[in-house]
């Protein structure tokens, strides 16, 4: 039949792009697990690899788990009372402002980077702090938060809401805390899981902050594949996936969770 | 508890456009007493309970409940009870926890809360629904949670926006009924914004008609109804049937159709009656016409009689009896049922 045969041709066809995009990941993973990758899965497989990279690199993982975490907390700190207030005023500044805000996504985090060294370099121990690049990762995931919550606060019906619990007695701290952000959760949630995501897989703005000190996963990443075996880097990258995928399955079940609560 | 005085002085509120929602406005809603706000969208009733509230303030004027000058008040200082439109509850808190809401701002201890809450359960009939989610209640559910969490503080005012609009006839009908039982019961002061004749007529000891950002007229609702001050007011509470005068006679005048009684000193152009209180009558009448169209509604129907002036006159009669389209109509009128307005 006609339409069966173009049914087999698409299917192939998106098999072969799946297979296209997998392949190499795969690739990679297997070859952090091999002996030698130059002779094939022949040479037999090992842990060995994970081993020397996690005695080499684990400061990494902690710090990039570090910065991830407390970049999130930041960023809900900053963006969620920013988002609220760019909701609420809604003019030609607050539209301004959105758009600057989203300007260190739009340029190269080299050069995003580069701004904060020539500003902060000269404070020495605030350049080789961590919570230097937390900067930088702040500037940067922060409108990934802000958008979505800003997106939330423009759908629910806050204004009535808030004008609700006013006339209850509640002043605008009293307001924001138990109306405002219970209702955006879901923005919220989705806003944090980005940002986690981001936080933990930037390389542009880290590899120009870190110092010898200060490398985080990433940058050890890179680190790595200049200087150590293939086998390594590949096995280095299996540590990045099993720390960051059960993250995001997580983070997107809760988020699931929320969201159906909210169209009940 | 004595219920509290509201006093508007010369409230004016014009919005960022420039259009003027409320022109200088002076109102006194009495203790205990429960006004209704009357008019079309955009008359500036909305505008006017915001202003009582303090969810707006006025450009010009001032706002006393009671001695208290609260015009520059915010809303959450005011004491006020509010019911919204569209309730506004929160849809993050179960039933409960919407109603005990502004018992914790006014840091209650948990168990007089549960006390008041059991409370306001039973006085709006949904003892069993505390733990509920606000997704699971009916609308009419939802209305009264709505009114039992503004009623939790004691608030010293009880202001509603359109408090019923947003339910189905029959239990809008129901519930105004409840709606009338509570405040009564209460004796709070309370004023109620409401595009519907029948629910200020039913709910509010005095309504105050609004057209155009003004005062209509203020007055009891048999007022409204039987004495508008104004052509605009007599349209808006119920349908009106207008009469050119032609000619005065020394007992009556004489309009399209017939001669009308009029016995009154003055010598009005035009004088008015409404639908129900012209009578289909079986053989002589001070109108006569042939009918138009008859349109049966369940305990009355609707009739138009076509007596030659610009516009057909609307009957309504409770007889019931049905006529043929073209038949001859008579129609009588009490001389005290027609009265004149003032343009």
């Amino acid at each position: 039949m006609k339409r069966s045969s173009l049914f087999v041709m698409q299917l192939l066809f998106t098999l072969l792009v799946c297979a296209f995009m997998l392949v190499p990941v795969l690739m990679s993973l297997l070859a952090g697990l091999t002996r030698n990758f130059f002779v094939g899965v022949s040479s037999g497989l090992t842990f060995d690899w994970l081993i020397q990279v996690w005695q080499a690199y684990s400061p990494t993982v902690w710090l990039s788990l570090q910065l991830a975490v407390a970049c999130a907390v930041c960023v809900c700190v900053i963006g969620v009372p920013a988002a609220y207030a760019l909701v609420r005023m809604n003019n030609r500044f607050s539209r301004a402002f959105e758009e600057l805000m989203v300007l260190p996504v739009a340029m190269p985090g080299l050069a995003s980077a580069l701004a904060l060294l020539l500003t902060y370099g000269q404070f020495g121990t605030f350049r080789s702090s961590w919570l230097f690049i937390l900067v930088g990762h702040v500037l940067f995931t922060l409108p990934f938060l802000v958008r979505p919550v800003m997106a939330v606060m423009q759908r629910q019906q806050l204004p009535v809401l808030e004008e609700a619990a006013a006339s209850l007695g509640a002043g605008l701290i009293k307001r924001f805390f138990s109306v405002v952000v219970p209702n955006c959760r879901a923005g919220i949630l989705a806003g944090v899981l980005m940002v986690v995501t981001l936080s933990l897989g930037e390389f542009n703005l880290t590899w120009m902050l870190h110092t010898p000190m200060t490398k985080t996963l990433p940058v050890g990443l890179a680190d790595s594949y200049a200087s150590a075996r293939l086998e390594i880097a590949s096995a280095y990258t299996l540590i990045f996936l099993l720390m960051i995928v059960p993250l995001l399955v997580a983070l997107q079940a809760i988020s699931a969770r929320l969201s159906r609560g909210e169209r009940r | 508890m004595t219920a509290i005085t509201i006093r508007l002085k010369g409230c004016r509120k014009a919005f960022a456009d420039g259009t003027v929602a409320v022109h200088d406005l002076n109102l006194t809603v009495e203790g205990g007493e429960t006004l209704a706000i009357l008019g079309p969208s955009g008359c500036g009733k909305t505008t006017t309970l915001r202003l009582i509230a303090g969810l707006e303030s006025p450009d010009v004027g001032q706002v006393f409940f009671g001695d208290q000058d609260v015009t520059r008040l915010p809303i959450e200082r005011r004491d006020v009870g509010m019911v919204f439109q569209n309730y506004a509850l929160f849809p993050n808190l179960d039933v409960a926890g919407n109603i005990v809401y502004g018992l914790k701002i006014r840091g209650m201890s948990a168990p007089e809360r549960n006390k008041r809450c059991e409370e306001l359960l039973e006085l709006v009939g949904l003892q069993q629904h505390g733990k509920r989610s606000i997704h699971e209640l009916s609308g009419g559910q939802r209305q009264r949670v709505a009114l039992a969490r503004a009623l939790a503080p004691r608030p010293k005012v009880l202001l509603l926006d359109e408090p019923l609009a947003a339910l189905d006839a029959q239990l809008r009908e129901r519930l105004r009924s409840e709606l009338d039982q509570l405040l009564r019961g209460l004796g709070i002061t309370s004023v109620f914004v409401t595009h519907d004749q029948g629910e200020a007529m039913a709910l509010g000891d005095r309504i105050l008609v609004m057209e155009q950002g003004r005062v209509a007229q203020l007055a009891s609702p048999r007022e409204i109804y039987q004495q508008p001050a104004n052509a605009f007011v007599a349209g808006f509470v119920g349908n009106l049937n207008a009469f050119s005068v032609l000619e005065h006679t020394p007992d009556g005048v004489k309009v399209s159709g017939g001669e009308l009684p009029w016995h009154a000193a003055d010598r009005p152009a035009t004088v008015y009656c409404r639908p129900e209180h012209l009578r289909v009558m079986e053989g002589e009448g001070h109108l006569h016409g042939h009918l138009l169209a008859q349109f049966f509604q369940g305990a009355q129907s609707r009739l138009l009689v076509d007596v030659g002036g610009a516009q057909p006159l609307l009957v309504d009669s409770s007889d019931n009896q049905l006529h043929a389209v073209g038949a001859p109509i008579a129609l009588a009128v009490a001389p005290h049922m027609l009265f004149t307005l003032n343009a």
